[in-house]
């Protein structure tokens, strides 16, 4: 087709030339939309797909001689221009648009494009990527309407299209509507009081200031931030498993209620992790570009999904700072805005860099890279417990120290204190030595008998034979009562004693120590349903003299076992605690013993057994003159008389030893508590991008590397080497898209639809914005008051365009149903989260506590398990108490399973970053309203308080009535709720279980003085008020 | 043409503001102008609307085409040895088997057998679907590009691998409205199979609206007392309190109305009514109890059993009936990645019987012929084993390159079995299907052409099939 560009037809060509030459056509608004459309799928950016050599999109190209040598477009000469030409083909391998593109011109299309060849083919650049003029203020006649810059512009088209601005909306409606715009909530009835009272000429100025000032507006201004950056608690692939990103989200929440700048909101979020010496926060404020979904599905490819997290922060930056579709250049060059495959790359590159992987397979919780924040209860918490640890150790020091001092007549302490008790029971077992000096049987080879720090020691060793086998040498019933005491010294940890039939049921005993060093108590009768298992809570050390003792109180359940380590009782865990049996075996008593899988091997001391239960007092005597016995002996060889000395002083100190330990295990476990939240962080090596064909992570082509950097269409000067420098680019005020994009997002916030109508979009398939010259003038006041974002708010709501009414005729309305040209206020349903927490403030239910996790409120039950069958999270745990009622911002954000009624009003599915919502009007909402427990609890309450409010029934109604719509109802309406009251009460009367059921639902109970009967009949008012479209709509 | 451009434009544009009243018929009107292909146009495969609405079974998971449809008898010969490298051809593997060291062979442990006059070759574990086969199209060789659950359902799903695009029935629902303005155009409904316990999950946006508007999402009919979330009054609250609370309610909106003006308030209202009908007609749709006794055993005991798959099979019949334009059941539980034989044939206990009924009873009601079905999941499953392989077990993993569905009714081509895949059932040899082809005939056999049911959204006119898709014409009748 490209081949045949030289040929002469139509006749209509010449004669549309002479008649149209004069006209004023805009290029921008009527000739670029119809080029992009049906041209420039062939004939624009992508050059993959470009025919002919010709390029639509770019003035140059669309001027001079195409690759057949024709010129497409000659100024002033539609007939000579080869696209009319074209346009008018016979033959429909000539014709253009192809026939098999299916993109036709209409006939006024044609024409249009034939007049302005005719008119000189004026061409302009597409207006969003020039950088904001700012433009002067218009001069409009009606001047003394004018309240701030902004109505210039606005009165000034209103004026052309010969429009009047509508009326002052009056002072109820105004409070109403800048309450829900600009904290979410409405007004309280003193407030709006206290508002139409004051006659301040600046009292409607001072209320927007406090209501700036209030920390509901971050949390307002946040729920919308939080579509944009596509939050979630979950992580939204297959099994959704919990994350946890709250820290960021409150995060946001604090930035606009501090009022950062939105260029330092920008920079943080995108890349506060690059920022020197980056603070906590900063870093949390990157966690923006880790809020996509990131996938865990078991058998996922890492490098496909890491691939696919990067393109989601480049669609995700691309449309929330610049509204830029980049993601349409990922397989191909654009088809529409300038942005070649490459480019998409080369932006790519930024996001490419961060230390994380593809796929975290079947991950629970958050993905690194994270950052630890105490809460500040936990932090509160944690500084306790150090200054505690403080004085432990200094405590700690002191006895060390009082200990040393006392080097010389440490011994005779000893010895006086160890020979305090005198009465010793008689032993009924003692090992190796009996107590009358005769040496047992040895079990094992005497030369395996090792004389030590405390006497005689078996050398136990893990091989086969490396044990004592004591044969019958004692046995007990866990029914009687016993003390038994060990020295050892392990190499590996395994059993000291044991006397266990393992082949019946475990029965018998045994004192273990397991491979963390904690030592076990087993008495068994049968395992594991007749049995005593206790754990100390702390481990012995490997390599050094530990007494361990263990004491039975008959029966021998878990709370007659104690330990001693050291002459010191230590807290047991009970794993098991169901003994009623004997626990006698025939089985041989064997040292250091018990199976294959638990072989002591080191150093077995003396063991002693006696069949009473000594006390802690005993215990620690008996500890002591173990240490005395030996230091008594003349002999004694030096090193012996220092391991006994450490011993003694480390038992001296081992109240304060473990005082200092267990803070320092507090100090621990409380950091571990620390929520965690997902941040960015750059690898040291870099990564190498690729431009991937078609896409495609499996297919990076490797002659095409590319590195950091912006599209050609910003024409900067500066290429920003990383995501910082990115960062800052995009806030640095040249940049002709993050101010448009910014105001434009606020504006529709306020005006229900953008001065643009694609916040998404500002690329060339963009429609004309309503108000261009307006959208520059804001762009650069924002640039100009240094990106402060609550002044743009305030400039906004204080505008007499924002001021008017929203009350028009149904003409009017039929007219410009989008309010386009602005000639009455804005009137629209309120968006999903306002609607629940609307209905809590009007009833008084609403908890108003900033930040924290999310919390989950009514949810019919089941919804979960339905879908998701229990994978990835247990089952859906309602809130308790107060959190069932905070803003609705906080709610749960379960991605593969919404909260239902947040999707029902167009909440957001956050899979991806959106930066509009639809406002749709279904009966799925009016079901909700009517039945959702929320909405059927919040009429309950509202009941209740109006009847405690007035004894009235009258001014009840009207209470309610005006607590919901901030205004006081006609006679019409006040008569409609009067005769709905009556009814109702006659049906509840008539019924009186219906009314108890319709006050039981819901968790809140209403503590009422009216019968059930009237208060069932004022919920059912206050229902049908909650209803009312007035109620979820701002007017 | 150009005429029905401008009111897809305005359909759009329209859209954005208001749902029309009366529900969901009006915007289907004016889209539906906009985009039948029996509108006066160039396009050679103009056809009238020959299904009138849909039943998708989805069989999530992705069940083995090797032990339902795709026969390969040679298999035995050569099992457990090792799957060629000629065959695989480098194929990207899923995670779970690309660090295996083996890839043996696995035959099938089910016989099959042919069936009716087509001669069908079908699994000895679908008993009652044999029965049928002269009804069915079954595809051996269809293709999809996603080897894990979540894209590759998304993509079945939407025509993307990502969240964030319109679903089937949403783009449906956007380009021909309901036909009943009582129900929703697009319903769902979701079933758990008893051959995997811990089956692949759901997810909402499976049935999801996108960048549509969020009214044309699947309403999800649930098994409890709500079929419809918060369908029911309050405790306390009879039929008749709120017929007159919304009375009151309609003319406290109306008094309002005449002062503000807003035309979104009358909208309010009519949505109020139509919610009010759904209470008394979704209960209807959902109450059996007037079914006759053979039509519940045609569908198997299960049909007994609210949530079941039979039941939902039922209810499709039943909506249906009704006018839903589209309804879409999906079954969990294809996922037999170990114990495929013992797994599977609970699997196919669960859908066998009712899947069937579904296609008698349609066809005994005369509704067949306009109601397009399809079976099938989101891709097929490995040749060779996964896991352990003994005489007994054996386990398959995920499989793109080819898969096994079958269509009926809504004017496809019964008794037709179309598309090969080679002796491993590994690639497609003949008459490739796309996930993209498929849809595109399904919004063709329902009269749209899915190179015109576009959405304007960042600048860029999207289609349920991107840039791809074409009609399988091989398979119209």
């Amino acid at each position: 087709m490209n081949r045949l560009l030289f040929y002469l037809i139509c006749l209509t060509c010449l004669i549309s030339q002479t008649v149209f030459a004069q006209e004023n056509i805009q290029f921008s608004n009527q000739i670029r939309p119809i080029l992009a459309d049906h041209c420039y799928a062939c004939h624009g950016p992508d050059a993959a797909t470009r025919e002919g050599g010709l390029r639509l999109d770019d003035k140059a190209s669309a001027f001079k001689p195409a690759d057949s040598g024709a010129i497409p477009i000659v100024p002033g000469d539609p007939a000579a221009s080869e696209i009319i030409k074209r346009i008018h083909a016979s033959d429909e391998d000539e014709l253009m648009p192809p026939p098999a593109a299916k993109k036709p011109l209409s006939t006024q299309q044609i024409q249009l494009l034939e007049r302005w060849i005719a008119a000189g083919a004026p061409w302009e650049e597409h207006w969003a990527f020039k950088p904001a003029q700012r433009p002067d203020l218009p001069t409009p006649q009606k001047v003394d309407w004018v309240k701030n810059p902004i109505d210039h512009f606005v009165l000034q088209r209103l004026e052309e299209q010969g429009l009047t601005p509508s009326p002052e909306a009056s002072k109820t409606t105004l409070i109403r509507r800048v309450y829900l715009d600009l904290i979410g909530l409405p007004p309280t009835a003193n407030q709006v009081d206290a508002f139409i009272n004051d006659e301040d000429p600046l009292a409607y100025e001072k209320l927007v200031n406090q209501l700036l000032a209030s920390p509901s507006y971050g949390e307002h201004m946040a729920t919308f931030w939080l579509d944009a950056a596509r939050f979630a608690d979950t992580n939204g692939y297959q099994n959704d498993f919990r994350r946890s990103m709250w820290l960021w989200r409150d995060w946001v929440i604090k930035a606009f209620n501090h009022n950062l700048p939105y260029n330092e909101f920008t920079i943080q979020q995108l890349a506060g992790d690059m920022l020197p010496n980056a603070t906590i926060e900063q870093q949390i404020a990157s966690g923006f570009n880790r809020n996509h979904r990131s996938n865990t599905e078991g058998g996922s490819i890492n490098e496909e999904w890491l691939v696919e997290n990067v393109v989601d922060r480049v669609e995700t930056t691309a449309t929330v700072f610049l509204g830029l579709t980049m993601g349409c250049a990922r397989c191909h060059d654009h088809k529409y805005d300038p942005i070649s495959q490459r480019e998409f790359y080369q932006f790519f590159s930024y996001f490419y860099n961060v230390d994380e992987q593809g796929v975290y397979t079947e991950r629970r919780g958050n993905a690194g890279p994270t950052v630890a924040v105490p809460t500040p209860e936990l932090q509160t918490r944690v500084a306790e417990t150090r200054e505690k640890l403080q004085l432990a150790k200094r405590d700690l020091e002191a006895k060390q120290q009082a200990l040393q001092q006392s080097q010389e007549n440490w011994s005779s302490q000893l010895l006086a204190s160890a020979r305090m008790k005198t009465d010793w029971p008689a032993q009924v077992f003692c090992f190796p030595v009996e107590a009358n000096g005769v040496e047992n049987e040895p079990p094992i080879p005497w030369d395996r008998w090792k004389s030590n720090t405390f006497g005689k020691s078996a050398e136990i060793t893990s091989t086969a034979d490396g044990f004592a086998n004591l044969g019958t040498a004692f046995n007990f019933d866990a029914a009687q009562e016993f003390t038994l005491s060990a020295w050892v010294r392990p190499t590996q940890f395994g059993a000291i004693i044991s006397r266990m039939d393992e082949s019946n049921d475990y029965r018998g005993f045994d004192v273990l120590i397991m491979p963390n060093g904690r030592i076990n108590v087993h008495l068994i009768h049968q395992w594991p349903k007749n049995a005593t298992k206790v754990t100390t809570k702390i481990p012995i050390q490997k390599n050094q003299w530990t007494h361990v003792v263990v004491t039975n109180r008959a029966p021998g359940r878990a709370k007659d076992i104690q330990v001693y380590l050291n002459g010191h009782s230590v807290a047991c865990s009970i794993d098991s605690d169901s003994l009623t049996g004997s626990t006698l075996t025939d089985h041989p008593t064997w040292l250091g013993f018990r199976a294959k899988t638990n072989r002591f091997a080191g150093l077995i001391g003396p063991v002693k057994v006696w069949d009473t239960t000594f006390s802690p007092e005993w215990v620690q005597q008996l500890f002591q003159k173990a240490l005395a016995d030996r230091i008594d002996l003349e002999d004694l060889a030096e090193s012996y008389r220092q391991e006994i000395q450490q011993l003694y002083f480390y038992s001296q100190t081992l109240d304060e030893l473990n005082q200092v330990k267990a803070l320092e295990q507090e100090t621990k476990r409380l950091q571990r508590e620390f929520p965690t939240t997902m941040v960015m962080k750059e690898r040291t090596q870099p990564r190498q991008a690729y431009v991937l064909d078609r896409g495609q992570y499996d297919r990076p082509d490797k002659t095409q590397p590319v590195t950091a950097g912006l599209p050609a269409l910003f024409k900067s000067n500066r290429q920003p080497r990383n995501r910082l420098e990115l960062a800052r680019w995009l806030v640095d005020g040249e940049n002709p898209l993050t101010a448009r994009v910014a105001v434009n997002h606020w504006w529709s916030r306020y005006f229900g639809i953008g001065l643009l109508e694609t916040p998404e979009n500002f690329g060339v398939q963009s429609p004309v914005p309503s108000h261009p010259l307006l959208l520059d003038w804001l762009a650069t006041e924002l640039v100009r008051t240094e990106w402060d974002v609550k002044d743009m708010q305030r400039l906004i709501v204080t505008s007499a365009t924002y001021r008017q009414s929203s009350m028009a005729t149904p003409e009017a309305f039929s007219e410009d149903p989008q309010n386009r040209n602005l000639a009455r206020g804005p009137r629209f349903r309120l968006p999903a989260e306002s609607i629940r927490d609307n209905a809590l403030f009007i009833s008084g239910l609403l908890t108003q506590r900033v930040g924290g996790p999310s919390i989950k409120p009514y949810q019919p039950a089941g919804l979960w398990a339905e879908l998701a069958g229990g994978a990835g999270e247990p089952p859906y745990q309602q809130a308790k108490n107060d959190d069932l009622y905070r803003r609705s911002l906080y709610i749960y954000r379960k991605r593969t399973v919404p909260h239902p009624t947040m999707t029902t009003f167009d909440g957001g599915g956050r899979d991806v970053c959106a930066v509009s919502r639809d406002r749709t009007n279904t009966p799925l909402q009016a079901l909700a309203l009517m039945n959702d427990a929320t909405y059927v609890e919040a009429a309950r309450a509202l009941a209740t308080e109006v009847v405690k409010a007035a004894a009235d029934h009258d001014e009840r109604l009207k209470i309610a009535f005006r607590r919901a719509t901030c205004r006081w109802p006609l006679s019409s309406e006040l008569a409609v709720l009067e005769s709905a009251y009556r009814k109702y009460q006659q049906h509840f009367a008539e019924s009186p279980h219906s009314a108890e059921a319709i006050l039981q639902i819901g968790q809140w109970h209403a503590n009422s003085n009216i019968s059930n009967v009237d208060l069932a009949a004022y919920s059912m008012v206050c229902s049908l008020i909650l209803n009312l479209d007035e109620v979820i709509t701002k007017e | 043409m150009q005429d029905s451009m401008k009111s897809l434009q305005a359909a759009q544009h329209f859209n954005r503001r208001q749902f029309v009243k009366g529900g969901g018929i009006g915007l289907g009107a004016l889209a539906l102008k906009a985009m039948q292909t029996n509108a006066a146009s160039a396009d050679s495969h103009a056809s009238p609307a020959k299904a009138k609405r849909v039943i998708y079974m989805f069989q999530s998971g992705a069940p083995s085409q090797l032990e339902t449809f795709d026969y390969k008898p040679n298999l035995v010969d050569i099992q457990k040895t090792e799957l060629p490298d000629s065959v695989r051809m480098g194929q990207r593997l899923t995670g779970m088997t690309s660090g295996q060291k083996s890839f043996p062979i696995a035959p099938s442990k089910f016989k099959f057998q042919q069936h009716g006059q087509s001669g069908a070759w079908i699994s000895d574990l679908l008993p009652y679907t044999s029965q049928v086969a002269d009804d069915l199209c079954i595809i051996n060789s269809m293709k999809t590009e996603a080897i894990n659950h979540d894209p590759a359902i998304t993509f079945c799903q939407t025509g993307f691998q990502l969240a964030g695009r319109p679903s089937i029935g949403a783009w449906v629902a956007y380009g021909l409205g309901s036909a009943n303005e009582n129900l929703p155009a697009y319903v769902v409904m979701v079933s758990r199979g008893t051959g995997r316990a811990a089956g692949q999950p759901l997810y909402d946006r499976l049935w999801g609206s996108g960048f549509l508007p969020g009214k044309h999402q699947g309403v999800k009919l649930r098994s409890g007392k709500d079929p419809v979330l918060y369908l029911e009054n309050p405790n306390g609250c009879t039929t008749q309190l709120r017929r007159e609370m919304l009375d009151d309610l309609a003319s406290l909106n109306q008094i309002r109305s005449r002062q503000v003006g807003d035309p979104e308030i009358q909208t309010r209202i009519s949505q109020y009514e139509l919610a009010f009908r759904m209470q008394s007609s979704v209960p209807e749709l959902t109450d059996i109890s007037e079914e006759p006794e053979h039509v519940l055993e045609m569908y198997g005991e299960d049909v007994r059993k609210p949530g079941t798959y039979a039941r939902n099979c039922l209810l499709a019949r039943r909506m249906a009936e009704q006018g839903v334009r589209f309804i879409q059941l999906f079954h969990m539980g294809w996922d037999q990645h170990n114990d495929l034989p013992d797994h599977m044939s609970k699997q196919c206990k669960d859908t066998d019987q009712a899947s069937a009924a579904l296609v008698k009873d349609l066809k005994q009601r005369g509704l067949l012929d306009d109601t397009l079905l399809i079976w099938g999941g989101e891709f097929g499953r490995t040749v060779y084993c996964q896991g352990q392989f003994t005489d007994t077990t054996y386990g398959r993993d995920h499989h793109p390159k080819n898969f096994s569905i079958w269509l009926a009714g809504g004017g496809i081509k019964p008794g037709l079995t179309y598309g090969k895949t080679d002796d491993f059932s590994y690639n497609v040899t003949e008459n490739p299907v796309e996930v993209f082809d498929l849809n595109a005939t399904i919004l063709h056999q329902l009269g749209l052409d899915h190179e015109k049911l576009t959405w304007r959204f960042q600048g860029r006119d999207y289609r349920l099939t991107d840039v791809h898709g074409r009609v399988l014409t091989d398979l119209l009748g």
